[in-house]
């Protein structure tokens, strides 16, 4: 079963959620992915052994000058503008508009183009220092745009026999559906806030999109308004958790701890979260 | 013209709860939101819209099925795993995973794919009681967050020199990526707001190297320095050494939370004393001002 976790807004307690519900589960049983390869934060809890780092890449053209006669079809064909033709002496690549498709590999008739590996970011892998938990995660090279290439890395290393839980980027953008698109169930955490509410809101569009099933975890509970509940009341979303704004987690957190470490009692209502959901699945 | 961007790599550590503050304390700006994707700042600063336009992102492929021979080559050629097959569907395009570059297109050998616009957001502009803004919203699902961005800071830059204003105020989005970038380039300075967690102090790692990558002035705040001092500490020699400036450390302050709920910028919540977060938020503007030589 694969569980993503996502939000929409960013520090709504995601990693913590993913973190946690992972530490609940039987050991052994359990593969954490972090999907937040612009700021991957759950390795910071889990003080993972790296066994394992992988280089990302993204194809970008290049050209055979011995070949190419400057027609410029390549450059047309583009629909980044990755590529610029000067007639007779030179075809300009830019690797950072080039999204990688191919199509102007396939549309030179000369033959002339060829595609070649760009680095853009790496994967490790490895298990949590206890030992308990397969960990991977994806790490965005500096100044690089696009994630979805380092997620779907990350994604390509899904374990089937384990519970598989996903920490997904905020927002709502691709990089965002790239992260829980082939999940079986989405967690999204929110605050009790006017901001959290509305960012829950197009999370929750973004699912029906996908067609996912999701239920909500409040987070930072007693902070706020009571405007999520009534929210998710109305749309008879189901509040699967709700986490109270205290000072022992957020003290934890802080840390770099998993606060079910320190907080026992937890691991009871993360591991009834998970029942509840497999429940619903079946 | 000066341009100040607020961003942070880790979400949630009060990007937008500063940029509301700023808006009331700064003279003479336009407010641009960059966050298209889970934009917040409408809720403290409650623009009204004079203006709304169509954006198009990236184009979609789209599939005549009544052409479609389901011979799988679409799906062959596809790098952004856009197109799949189903039992009851056979090939179908999934437009949220389409990047629009025309390759299916081109390599079908029955024609039942072409490549269609499609209104990937809305860009607007709009008033607000402290000031012009420019903001948008992303359709759900869709790419390209990054050229909306820039359309964002078009408008913006569009506004500030029809009326003569001497700032644009940029809410960024968290992370690294695409439309982070695009907040960033050419501005004078990027101010990073992060919090005193573990988590907050990685991710303050990642975005000053995405800045200094891209030459850009930084300066940190950190945002409720108190909850964990230890980690305040290890942030600030962190940027002592780096010779990065601390702009202000602000307090945890419960009137902050009350302030959002009230959809009130902080630094405009009426209470019956002044709140020690609204002051260092005030004191703060001062510096950045300074840093931004808005002032001179």
């Amino acid at each position: 079963m694969i569980i993503s976790v996502a939000s929409g807004k960013g520090g709504t307690g995601k990693t913590t959620v993913a973190v946690n519900l992972a530490l609940a589960l039987p050991n052994g049983h359990v593969q954490l992915l972090d999907c937040d390869v612009e700021e991957p934060n759950a390795h910071l809890f889990l003080y993972p052994k790296i066994k394992e780092t992988k280089p990302v890449h993204t194809p970008v053209p290049e050209i055979n000058y011995e070949q190419c006669d400057y027609c410029g079809k390549c450059a047309t064909a583009c629909e980044y503008n990755a590529l610029v033709v000067v007639p007779q002496k030179r075809v300009l690549v830019f690797p950072g508009l080039c999204h990688g498709c191919g199509l102007c590999s396939l549309v030179c008739p000369q033959d002339a183009i060829s595609e070649v590996p760009r680095a853009i970011g790496v994967i490790k892998k490895g298990t949590s220092g206890d030992g308990s938990i397969a960990l991977v995660y994806g790490l965005l090279n500096i100044g690089e745009v696009r994630a979805t290439p380092v997620i779907d890395a990350v994604k390509a290393e899904i374990d089937p026999a384990k519970t598989v839980i996903v920490d997904v980027p905020p927002g709502t953008a691709c990089p965002v559906i790239a992260a829980v698109q082939g999940s079986d169930y989405c967690i999204l955490v929110t605050e009790p806030t006017p901001f959290g509410l509305y960012d829950l809101k197009l999370a929750v569009a973004v699912l029906r999109v996908l067609k996912l099933p999701f239920g909500v975890v409040i987070n930072k509970a007693g902070v706020g308004d009571r405007k999520v509940y009534e929210y998710c009341e109305k749309e008879a979303i189901p509040i699967l958790l709700e986490i109270p704004h205290d000072k022992r987690i957020a003290r934890c957190y802080s840390e770099g701890v998993p606060f079910i470490k320190e907080l026992p009692e937890w691991q009871e209502r993360f591991a009834a979260m998970m029942k509840r959901i497999e429940e619903h699945e079946q | 013209m000066k341009q100040l961007t607020v961003i942070s790599g880790k979400g949630g550590t009060g990007k937008t709860t500063l940029v509301g503050s700023f808006a009331v304390l700064a003279e003479n700006k336009v407010i641009a939101d960059c966050d298209v994707d889970a934009p917040d700042l409408h809720l403290l600063l409650h623009p009204a819209i004079q203006k709304k336009m169509e954006f198009k992102g990236l184009k979609v492929a789209v599939m005549d099925k009544s052409l479609c021979i389901e011979c799988g080559t679409c799906a062959e050629t596809c790098r952004f795993n856009a197109i799949a097959s189903s039992e009851d569907l056979g090939y179908v395009v999934n437009p949220a995973r389409c990047e629009g570059c025309d390759a299916c297109v081109y390599t079908c050998p029955q024609e039942a794919l072409s490549l269609q616009e499609r209104v990937s957001g809305y860009a607007y502009l709009s008033k607000t009681k402290y000031g012009p803004m420019a903001h948008a919203q992303l359709n759900i699902a869709e790419e390209a967050s990054g050229k909306l961005v820039t359309v964002v800071r078009e408008n913006a830059r569009r506004i500030a020199e029809q009326e003569g204003c001497d700032l644009i105020l940029i809410d960024g989005a968290p992370g690294i990526g695409c439309p982070v970038i695009a907040s960033l380039s050419g501005v004078d300075l990027a101010l990073i707001v992060t919090e005193p967690t573990q988590s907050g102090l990685h991710d303050l790692k990642r975005i000053l190297e995405v800045v200094a990558h891209f030459g850009v002035l930084s300066a940190v705040c950190i945002n409720k320095y108190d909850i964990n001092e230890t980690v305040t500490e290890e942030i600030e020699r962190f940027c002592r050494e780096k010779g990065i400036k601390i702009a202000g450390n602000i307090v945890y302050d419960e009137t902050v939370m009350k302030a959002m709920v009230a959809g009130v910028p902080v630094v405009a919540f009426e209470t019956e004393a002044k709140t020690e977060a609204a002051e260092e938020i005030a004191r703060m503007w001062a510096r950045i001002e300074h840093l931004l030589h808005v002032g001179s």
